[in-house]
């Protein structure tokens, strides 16, 4: 038997399954059976890598070789030329968004030097479906390790790291496990929160299905040391992948006897059940997700007494998220001391977070707490592609706010992003340029709020809805003098008065952004104009005709037959008829078509 | 798996198999599998390489291909690069020579100078 020279690890997060990374595989596979070379080349599954944007991709080992937009016609390539000849395929390479830089190697690529992968330090090296590979890579050391300490050394280890919940609260970890543990109440459970629930949110969905041995080893250890017997994660069933590997994972461990009874000899016994959520964002909330795991409704109850005291079946639990378990097993292997160097003084460790928006790398990232929203955007994200100008970014997602321009260079930790009005929060980060309309923005956020809110409190239930009615008279063109102190007033009076953490963060993007863009707000109610351009019920569509050559495509695209006119003369745009889908807009080859303001238009007439 | 000694045994059993991924600055073997190097035998020697390789079950050493360099009639070319040590390349390695290669300069750190045909420092 010959041993295995090359590996090659295709990307298995849901971002590069969707876009076609298992089709590559099943090529990828029959191309090495075609060279004959199958036996020489592992073909692994790996986690997400965090490139979303360039998916499929896949890195081939011994030379670390990262291929960039896979299709399964580009398997025949990568064999007969990598794998066979020993040639690297260039035009698979991963190239800068700006520099058009080439980087064959995925530890070189822009996006990842920059990054600090604790929670991601197997993502992209292992199987996350193979229990061997984790351990492997020194998985269950850490529960080894604990179980020789007391639970009272390992919850003092966690305490000194400085780990927060990474949940969005950002409650001292240790502190915590020290309530349940010290709490009266027999048995005690560990819940893990994987109701992910943010939009554009994808951190622990990542973490579940590229090393889901990691949470489960974070959440044995914070069993131990709270003396917890019993551990329940609680995922959404709308995350199936994450689900299918969890459930494996949890086989896995359990067949080799590291979940069960007595383990390693230990006397330490755990067992963990998986429990479905249907996707309520409200059951992110620890007690509302209590409540879902026992059989009620998902609704939530007045705090205290907190979960650490009276949690699941009333009994003291613990509830961390899938981020900040996956962190425990490094903490205890690596020290206290080691976890507390990185970061700043108060914020200890890495975030991990979701990009998304305008901005070239989108995908999955992990950073140490420190550094800049300018590093994180025009560094690990490769900048605004278009060279559209950086206008903010939304963090923290409904529960969130937004940070402009002025602000880039803040440090980024839990207390500087409150200051500014928004919060880590899971991690959702929402670059914005020019064209978004930030009145918009924070009408979509309070929208799903609105429509995720339980109803048990009237201040959420009602008040969020009197927001977004105010809010979508603005977006429409009728909004009126006072309605920005209304919204504070209301936005002020939800967050006192609410029941939950969803009602208490639920004004948040609409605070944040009257706070730093107020004059769009003023300019939506007073000028009925929207400066971004954005929202439809403001803005018109029309032809410059000094620009339009009378090709005729924005007639032929036009659904409404509103752009018209005859071959090769200027063309115009029927306002009257016009939805303002922005179709011509953006197929026009020429540029010809802008977006004005709707007032101007009206004006000339 | 009932105590830490049964977990340190599957770890390290493990360990072999993603070892591949993760090891940096280990020793290199270097196959020239350019059309030249295929066309000389190249495919064979790589296979003989694996295969000595796996038979006295040594795993911290990276075998990769690279393409044509140029020098066509001197292949199948070998080059062996351990930490620390010039690159030696070795022509026209039919599989024999490649077996042989594997026990004198791999395992025994004895450099074969008859079938040297360069040698480059600092690599």
């Amino acid at each position: 038997m010959a041993i295995v020279r090359a590996n090659v690890l295709v990307c298995a997060g849901s971002a590069c399954v969707s876009s076609g990374a298992y089709s590559f595989k099943d090529a990828l596979i029959k191309a090495l059976e075609k060279a004959g070379i199958r036996e020489e080349v592992n073909v692994v599954d790996t986690g997400c890598v965090g490139t979303c944007a360039l998916g499929p991709v896949a890195i081939v080992y011994p030379e670390g070789i990262f291929y960039v937009h896979l299709k399964p016609e580009d398997a025949e390539t990568i064999v007969n030329e990598h794998l066979l000849k020993g040639r690297i395929v260039n035009k698979l390479l991963y190239q800068g968004p700006i520099s058009k830089e080439v980087f064959p190697s995925l530890s070189e690529i822009d996006f990842i030097v920059k990054q600090k992968r604790i929670v991601l330090r197997n993502m992209g090296i292992i199987d996350p479906e193979s229990i061997e590979e984790y351990i492997a890579r020194e998985g269950y050391q850490a529960l080894a390790k604990a179980l020789t300490m007391t639970p009272e050394e390992v919850i003092d280890t966690i305490k000194r790291s400085g780990l927060r919940g990474r949940g969005g609260a950002g409650f001292p970890t240790g502190v915590k496990w020290e309530f349940a543990r010290k709490a009266k109440g027999s048995p005690k459970y560990v819940i893990c929160n994987g109701d992910e629930g943010d939009p554009g949110a994808f951190m622990d969905r990542s973490v579940l299905e590229g090393d889901p041995h990691s949470v489960i080893e974070g959440m044995m250890i914070a069993g131990y040391a709270i003396g917890a017997s019993k551990g329940f994660f609680y995922v959404r069933a709308e995350y199936p992948l994450a689900i299918e590997r969890l459930k494996l994972a949890l086989a896995q461990a359990r067949e080799y006897g590291l979940i069960g009874e007595n383990i390693l000899g230990t006397g330490f016994s755990f067992d963990i059940e998986l429990r479905m959520g249907s996707g309520a964002f409200v059951c992110g909330e620890e007690t509302a997700l209590i409540a879902s795991i026992e059989g009620h409704r998902g609704e939530p109850r007045p705090r205290p007494p907190y979960p650490a005291n009276k949690g699941l079946w009333e009994n003291p639990t613990v509830i961390n998220n899938v981020e900040t378990l996956a962190n425990i097993a490094p903490i205890i292997l690596n020290g206290a001391e080691w976890f507390s160097s990185i970061g700043t003084d108060k914020s200890k460790g890495t975030k991990v977070f979701a990009l998304a928006g305008k901005v070239a790398n989108t995908g999955l990232i992990e950073v140490p707490f420190g550094i800049t929203l300018r590093e994180i955007i025009f560094e690990v994200g490769g900048g605004i592609p278009s060279g559209k100008k950086f206008k903010a970014a939304q963090l923290g997602g409904p529960s969130g706010g937004c940070i402009p321009a002025e602000h880039l260079d803040t440090p980024l930790d839990y207390e500087s992003l409150k200051e500014l009005g928004a919060i880590v929060g899971s991690g959702g980060l929402i670059v914005m340029d020019e064209d978004n309309c930030m009145v918009d923005v924070a009408r979509f956020f309070l929208e799903f709020t609105q429509s995720e809110s339980c109803g048990k409190c009237p201040p959420c239930r009602v008040g969020t809805r009197k927001m977004l009615d105010i809010l979508e008279r603005i977006v429409n063109g009728e909004g009126e003098e006072g309605d920005i102190e209304r919204l504070i007033e209301l936005g002020e009076e939800i967050k006192r008065d609410s029941l939950c953490g969803l009602g208490q963060t639920a004004p948040n993007p609409v605070l944040s952004t009257i706070r730093y863009f107020r004059d769009e707000y003023e300019a939506h109610i007073k000028e009925k104009r929207c400066p971004a351009k954005s929202c439809r019920a403001l803005i018109a569509f029309q032809v410059i005709p000094d620009k339009c050559k009378g090709c005729g495509i924005c007639a032929r695209v036009c659904p409404v037959g509103a752009a018209q006119g005859k071959p090769r003369e200027i063309h115009s745009i029927d306002k009257d008829l016009c939805i303002k889908c922005g179709d011509c807009f953006a197929r026009c080859p020429f540029g010809a078509i802008e977006k004005v303001d709707l007032v101007s238009v009206l004006e000339k007439v | 798996m009932k105590s830490l000694e049964d977990l340190k045994r599957i770890r390290e059993q493990a360990q072999a198999q993603i070892r591949i991924r993760t090891q940096e600055g280990n020793t290199k073997i270097i196959v020239g599998m350019g059309t030249c190097g295929i066309a000389a035998g190249a495919r064979d020697t790589l296979m003989a390489i694996l295969d000595e390789l796996a038979k006295r079950n040594i795993q911290d050493v990276v075998v990769t291909q690279t393409g044509c360099i140029g020098l066509c009639e001197y292949e199948p070319l070998v080059s062996v690069v351990k930490p620390g040590q010039p690159k030696i390349m070795y022509m026209k390695v039919n599989p024999e020579r490649a077996r042989q290669i594997v026990a004198s300069h791999i395992v025994n750190d004895q450099i074969i100078n008859e079938w040297v045909l360069s040698r480059e420092e600092g690599v």
